[in-house]
């Protein structure tokens, strides 16, 4: 069991800084975006991970990276920490582990071709250079379904579908073994959602990768995921196998999210019933005392206001951060 | 006939990359086009001031001076008798000369340091600032002068003066222009591909940073002109018999009650460029806008 986890985060937190005074810098506040994380990955496997706007799971896939030098906690990659790891070391170690970003018309340089962009990460880590290069660069623009003729164009003459496709191509151009997701479909329409989704997972199959899943659309994440992570507020309050998770979620926040997914049928919709969230959002520089969600639970109890609650597997591989589950 | 016209317009568009494209929009706007023109005719005068001009701009006649504008001498004779056209025409020469050499300072210099200034921040970047602000806080001439009365007199002086003076704007301006760059996601891909940090800066930020400078440098042609001029006329620029436009209008002042001419024709020439540098400068801005490109 343990020689096949790719990634495990322990406690994880990345609090920025709020600072005052230009000269001599004082802090008045922090943000926790990240807030004491611990998950794993299996080699081969996509975890999903889904939470509202601003929860932090983009600044988690970041630190996840050490694009963000995360404040605390330990991510091991194969075994060893990133997080204590030198800067010169991690930039080779970086070959291991990709990211596709949410934004395809912010994450392609617009004045690098096509082929430049995907040129790239093998310019800076292999020797390939000259014919076998343009070989390269054209399989991989063929296994992202892009025609090979297009390297000489530039990011504007693409489509946001075929950009991020580019996308892809980069990430996988040095045969990394860990991608992270983030949003990668959020920015296009849907018809093109779909096909983005079935090239990852056909990539998944062919070149045996693991996938971090970052998304705010649960229906995608259940159709992608073998595992789901919940976030709210910086923490992660359930993680469980896709189907245990989407059947019997344990924690009121998951419970309130998959009650908002819009089911494709109308008698069903108007029958069933929804929960809805009182309140808002808090603010992650004033976290409220105990559990961070009890300000808008619709179960919670006394305890929920003094004390956080911590991860227990209620089932096999089903953890849940709520003390009333 | 309508078949030709669609095979020409849509294949060739795409072929012709970026250069084309800003040149088709600048054609769009007159004024542009007008500074344009202007541009091209100092840069071939200056070119090709041998093969243009009609006399010798150093050869003197002093029975002649001062004579008015004729066939022969187009805009007339200088206090010494000299064809004030060919002098004009070999001027441009020294006036392109001092605007490339500047811009080349002020860009060689200013930019790098803007660049490393913007993407490592913090102390790199608030140190380095208040370097520029403080030579920013001296009007550009005035450092000038006071770079010339260090250095001493000369063409050398002016251009190595003058182009000082400009560095810190390329420095801001480069900084700026990362700032707003670096928080961007290909930057930030860069990065998490395993790119150096001079390779990120060399690759993405200087090139995505380049065309306000660009607009700037064509501004700035009209200003390292206008300030060479000035030096010029102040004496401070070169030595007396080279064309200078802003010599030769201090040559005219004198005259300027019996030969309006010789003050004239440079003070006009000087003004044209300028207006021809500033023109193209603005017609650039518009053409290099990226909210324009989709």
């Amino acid at each position: 069991m343990a020689n096949d986890i790719l990634i495990e985060i322990k406690n994880l937190s990345m609090y920025f800084p709020m600072t005052k005074g230009i000269i001599r810098q004082q802090k008045i506040a922090e943000v926790k975006a990240v807030d004491g994380v611990n998950f794993f990955i299996r080699k081969g496997e996509t975890l999903g991970l889904v939470g509202e706007s601003g929860c932090g799971k983009t600044t988690l896939g970041r630190c996840l990276l050490q694009l963000i030098r995360p404040t605390s906690g330990e991510v091991y990659f194969e075994g060893v920490d990133l997080c204590t790891m030198a800067s010169d070391h991690l930039r080779s170690i970086r070959q291991r582990m990709q990211i596709i970003f949410q934004d395809p018309f912010d994450s392609l340089d617009p004045r690098m071709t096509a082929g430049e962009i995907v040129a790239e990460p093998l310019r800076v880590h292999t020797r390939i250079r000259g014919r076998e290069l343009r070989e390269k660069i054209a399989e991989l623009l063929k296994i992202v379904g892009l025609d090979p003729s297009m390297k000489d164009r530039y990011p504007h003459q693409f489509s946001g579908g075929q950009r991020q496709r580019l996308g892809i191509a980069r990430a996988l151009a040095i045969r990394p073994s860990f991608i992270v997701c983030d949003e990668p479909i959020s920015a296009l329409d849907v018809s093109i959602q779909a096909q983005i989704i079935n090239l990852l997972e056909d990539l998944q199959g062919e070149f045996d990768l693991t996938y971090l899943f970052i998304a705010h659309d649960l229906s995608v994440v259940r159709h992608i995921s073998h595992r789901v992570a919940v976030m709210y507020l910086g923490k992660i309050v359930e993680v469980a196998n896709r189907d245990a998770l989407y059947r019997v979620a344990k924690h009121p926040y998951t419970i309130a999210l998959l009650s908002a997914v819009p089911i494709p049928d109308p008698i069903v919709e108007a029958s069933r019933e929804r929960i809805i969230l009182r309140g808002e959002i808090p603010s992650p520089i004033a976290l409220p005392p105990g559990c961070n969600f009890h300000p808008r639970c619709p179960i919670g109890v006394e305890i929920c206001q003094k004390e956080i609650p911590s991860p227990r597997e209620i089932e096999e591989g089903h953890w849940v951060a709520c003390h009333l589950a | 006939m309508a078949d030709s016209r669609l095979q020409i317009e849509k294949p060739e568009r795409k072929e012709r990359g970026p250069v084309w494209d800003v040149f088709r929009r600048l054609s769009k706007r007159i004024t542009a086009m007008m500074g344009l023109v202007i541009v091209v005719v100092f840069l071939l005068s200056a070119l090709f001031a041998p093969l243009l001009a009609p006399h010798d701009p150093y050869e003197h006649s002093l029975a002649d001076k001062l004579a008015t504008p004729s066939w022969d001498y187009p805009l007339g004779r200088d206090e010494l008798g000299r064809c004030i056209l060919s002098r004009i025409i070999y001027g441009a020469r020294i006036s392109l000369l001092i605007g490339l050499i500047v811009i080349s300072i002020g860009i060689f210099v200013g930019v790098p340091i803007g660049v490393v200034s913007a993407y490592f921040g913090g102390k790199v970047d608030f140190i380095v600032q208040r370097f520029v602000d403080t030579m920013l806080a001296f009007p550009g001439i005035l450092l000038a002068l006071l770079l010339i009365a260090m250095l001493g007199v000369g063409l050398h002086n002016v251009m190595i003066a003058v182009g000082i003076s400009t560095i810190p704007i390329y420095a801001r301006l480069a900084r700026s222009s990362v700032l707003a760059i670096k928080s961007r996601q290909f930057v930030e891909a860069a990065r998490s591909i395993g790119s150096s940090h001079l390779r990120i800066i060399l690759q993405h930020l200087i090139p995505n940073s380049l065309s306000p400078i660009i607009v700037q440098s064509t501004l700035h042609m009209a200003t390292a002109i206008l300030w060479a001029a000035g030096l010029g006329f102040l004496g401070l620029g070169v030595s007396p018999p080279t064309a200078e436009w802003g010599a030769m209008l201090n040559g005219g002042r004198l005259y300027i009650r019996v030969a309006y001419h010789v003050a004239t024709f440079p003070g006009l020439m000087i003004f044209v460029t300028v207006l021809g540098f500033n023109l193209l400068g603005d017609g650039l801005r518009d053409a290099l806008d990226p909210r324009l490109k989709t």
